[in-house]
């Protein structure tokens, strides 16, 4: 029998893929259709323009995890799977809030949080203000939290995670 | 170099891959492809009747010959009918090369007439699906989808042609070879993981192979006998590995699952190491999966690793083709002592034979006998449901007898055609198709076919006058409530049903009159002492399909049987 381990988290997932028409929809159908539990994709080209490099976050167990990593090496648009969750690699996630009705307080007070929060201001408005924010998914989260918390009207757009194995770094 | 069309490209290609017989249904957007077909004679283009009797005839064509099957249709409709079939194929390994036509490239988002996104509808259930957007790659993409069809673990491929770039001309050479980057088919055995396993195996005292699917597929059915004589090791078989060592052969004990034999079953339970081949441990096979091979150790031989260690544990996985490990392990094999634990086995087997009852009258046990007994060398091509299990049950699987059915899928449907397209590939060969009355109606429009082409199929229908299966789990687990499962009921016999005195309305359609409208022989059945006779009236009519329609009791059941989600051990024997 199969031990069904209850170990859920965060797994990193790059993958290198045929840059064609199709090839998102068939990594995306794979994880509806079996029902993985998908929690970021992100897609660019490489500097090889016939390869795309996905980004890949899941909330799995191991059995799972192994699993997804099996079908998605099956697909022959499949070039190369990496797991990532292991190794040290650098993920980072743009996010854009904008912070609508703002005082001259909360302006200024939004450059603060933004200095804090190693984000910039990005662009800004008689009574609004744009922050862009380069973090890891987890702080981008903090962030969102900490303005929901002090501004009522907010608009977020975030473009999911990019990861990179490091070159030396062995801290993740 | 002259330029040529795709179309040209297209029918050059199929030679150059040794197609010899293509199912083809034309259409609009696939005429041109057609015509070109029409200017040559060396791939003979076989016309079905529906798309969905189409793919399921190049299935049973691929899985009788260990060919491609390669299948053209037209857009639009002719793709969509074709979804069924390539699931089926897609479940049960065949290699098969499906063509669509496609509308014009800039017809294509515009919802244009007969327009469909097969590709992206195809794309959870094939191997690869792909539309061919360039002239220029339409060689190498043809290549390619024959290469991925037939190698690693086989599977179907679907290869989408819009008509522009079909008829656009382009360079005439068609590919040597092939090479794609994300695709690598798994060669060769790791020999450490390989002694791991045999150590296992060496020191068991219940040693048992499971042989599935793989082992056919592979062909490794005579080197595999030969391991199970050198090892002495007993074998039970899923339902796409029967035939993986003849049925006859004493170290077979039976087929296993949720249908299978109570020997096999409790050598499942009881044996200390598992040597499985080509098998993914479906639930059918399983039972209760917390509750399987409980006492084993488990080797588990698969081509793909993706079906290693998904729904058991597995304690040494080997990621290879069936036939070049088989051909491995026979280097280092030796015997083991297995008397005492075969000796069991065959007192299990002895005290709980496979059996229905004996007493006058038709049982399916009975004609599938009297086909062990008439026939050598044959094809037996089955629908899906009770005729299926009874055919898995008592079929003898003789060295050149082949099983083909809907093991992973289950399609209603996939019989006859199947059928047809087994004895296109093996025109020799007795190609017998064992149907059920539900089944052989979702595509009995194909006996027209087997008249074109003048195939002399035998079409046995066990006709029960209901849907079996299901009416057998209704019958067992549902209270005896059957839920749209008479195909006698009419609208007016709401209320009546099972009620005294209630005369059910006839059965229809009548089978006979069916099979003559299509000018064949059908021939109906209702005594036990009939049916060698009919077999030999069949075996004798050589240009034209058979029909023998056998009446069947509807009570009769498929037993012995695991309930869904028992452990395999837990029988239901009789009721």
């Amino acid at each position: 029998m199969l031990n069904i381990s209850n170990n859920m988290s965060e797994r990193w997932i790059s993958l290198y893929v045929e840059n064609r028409v199709g090839v998102l929809a068939k990594i995306a159908g794979l994880f509806s259709g079996k029902s993985y539990n998908l929690d970021s994709l992100t897609v660019g080209t490489t500097e090889d323009p016939t390869m795309s490099r996905m980004t890949i976050s899941v909330i799995s167990d191991d059995a799972t995890f192994e699993q997804i990593k099996k079908q998605l090496n099956r697909a022959v648009e499949v070039i190369k799977v990496i797991d990532l969750t292991q190794t040290s690699s650098y993920k980072k996630e743009l996010l854009f809030v904008k912070v609508f009705h703002c005082t001259k307080l909360d302006k200024s007070e939004l450059f603060q949080i933004a200095n804090v929060f190693n984000a910039q201001v990005a662009d800004y408005g008689k009574d609004s203000i744009m922050i862009e924010c380069v973090q890891t998914k987890r702080k981008n989260d903090d962030f969102i939290s900490l303005l929901k918390e002090s501004y009522s009207n907010i608009e977020v757009v975030r473009g999911g995670s990019v990861a990179i194995e490091s070159i030396s770094k062995t801290e993740q | 170099m002259k330029k040529i069309t795709g179309n040209k490209l297209f029918v050059r290609a199929l030679q150059d891959e040794g197609v010899d017989v293509l199912f083809g249904y034309p259409g609009g957007y696939a005429i041109d492809i057609f015509d070109e077909l029409y200017k040559q004679d060396i791939i003979d283009v076989i016309l079905p009747r529906h798309e969905q009797g189409l793919i399921h005839a190049a299935d049973g064509y691929a899985r009788a010959t260990g060919k491609v099957g390669v299948c053209l249709v037209t857009s639009g409709p002719g793709a969509t009918n074709l979804v069924t079939g390539i699931a089926t194929a897609n479940y049960d390994s065949v290699p098969l090369v499906c063509f669509t036509g496609q509308v014009p490239r800039n017809l294509i988002g515009n919802d244009a007439f007969q327009e469909v996104d097969i590709v992206g509808i195809t794309r959870n259930i094939c191997k690869w699906s792909i539309t061919v957007h360039n002239r220029d790659d339409l060689g190498r993409i043809i290549k390619e989808a024959f290469y991925i069809a037939r190698t690693g673990k086989p599977g179907p491929v679907v290869v989408d042609l819009p008509k522009d770039m079909m008829l656009e001309y382009g360079t005439p050479i068609y590919p040597n070879e092939v090479s794609i980057r994300g695709y690598k088919p798994i060669s060769g055995v790791h020999i450490g993981q390989l002694k791991r396993g045999l150590r296992l195996l060496n020191k068991a005292k219940k040693p048992l192979f499971l042989a599935g699917g793989g082992v056919n597929i592979a062909q490794a059915n005579d080197i595999f006998t030969k391991l199970v004589e050198i090892t002495k090791v007993p074998v039970v078989t899923t339902i796409m590995g029967k035939g993986a060592i003849p049925t006859n052969h004493p170290y077979f004990i039976g087929n296993m699952g949720m249908h299978g034999s109570y020997a096999a079953n409790q050598a499942i339970s009881n044996c200390d190491v598992l040597f499985s081949i080509g098998t993914r441990f479906n639930d059918r096979i399983t039972g209760k999966i917390e509750e399987f091979a409980p006492k084993a150790k488990i080797i588990h031989v698969d081509i793909d690793t993706a079906s290693i260690s998904r729904n058991i544990h597995v304690d040494v996985p080997i990621v290879s083709d069936a036939k070049e490990f088989i051909n491995k392990m026979l280097e280092y094999a030796q015997s083991v002592d297995t008397e005492e634990w075969v000796g069991q086995l065959n007192g299990w087997k002895e005290k709980y034979p496979l059996g229905m009852r004996k007493d006058k009258g038709i049982t399916p046990e009975k004609i599938i006998q009297a086909i062990n007994h008439q026939f050598e060398q044959h094809i037996v091509v089955t629908d899906v449901g009770q005729h299926q299990m009874w055919t898995t049950q008592y079929l003898e699987m003789k060295q050149g007898v082949k099983l083909l059915t809907s093991g992973g899928l289950g399609t209603m449907g996939y019989g006859l055609p199947a059928a047809i397209g087994a004895q296109i590939g093996e025109e020799n060969a007795h190609v017998i198709c064992i149907s059920g009355d539900g089944g052989i109606q979702m595509n009995i429009q194909e006996l027209a076919t087997g008249v074109c082409q003048e195939l002399p199929v035998i079409v046995c229908i066990f006709n029960n006058t209901h849907l079996g299966m299901v009416r057998q789990w209704q019958k067992l687990f549902y209270g005896k409530r059957y839920s749209s499962t008479c195909l006698r009921a009419r609208k007016s016999c709401k209320g009546h049903c099972m009620t005294d005195g209630y005369e059910c309305p006839p059965y229809f359609p009548d089978f006979i009159k069916l099979a003559e409208s299509y000018g064949v022989l059908g021939i109906r059945v209702e005594k036990e002492e009939d049916i060698c006779n009919a077999f030999e009236q069949a075996k004798n009519n050589r240009n034209k399909p058979t029909v023998i329609e056998f009446m069947i009791h509807s009570d009769e059941l498929v037993l012995p049987m695991v309930k869904g989600g028992n452990p395999l051990n837990k029988m239901i024997m009789n009721c």
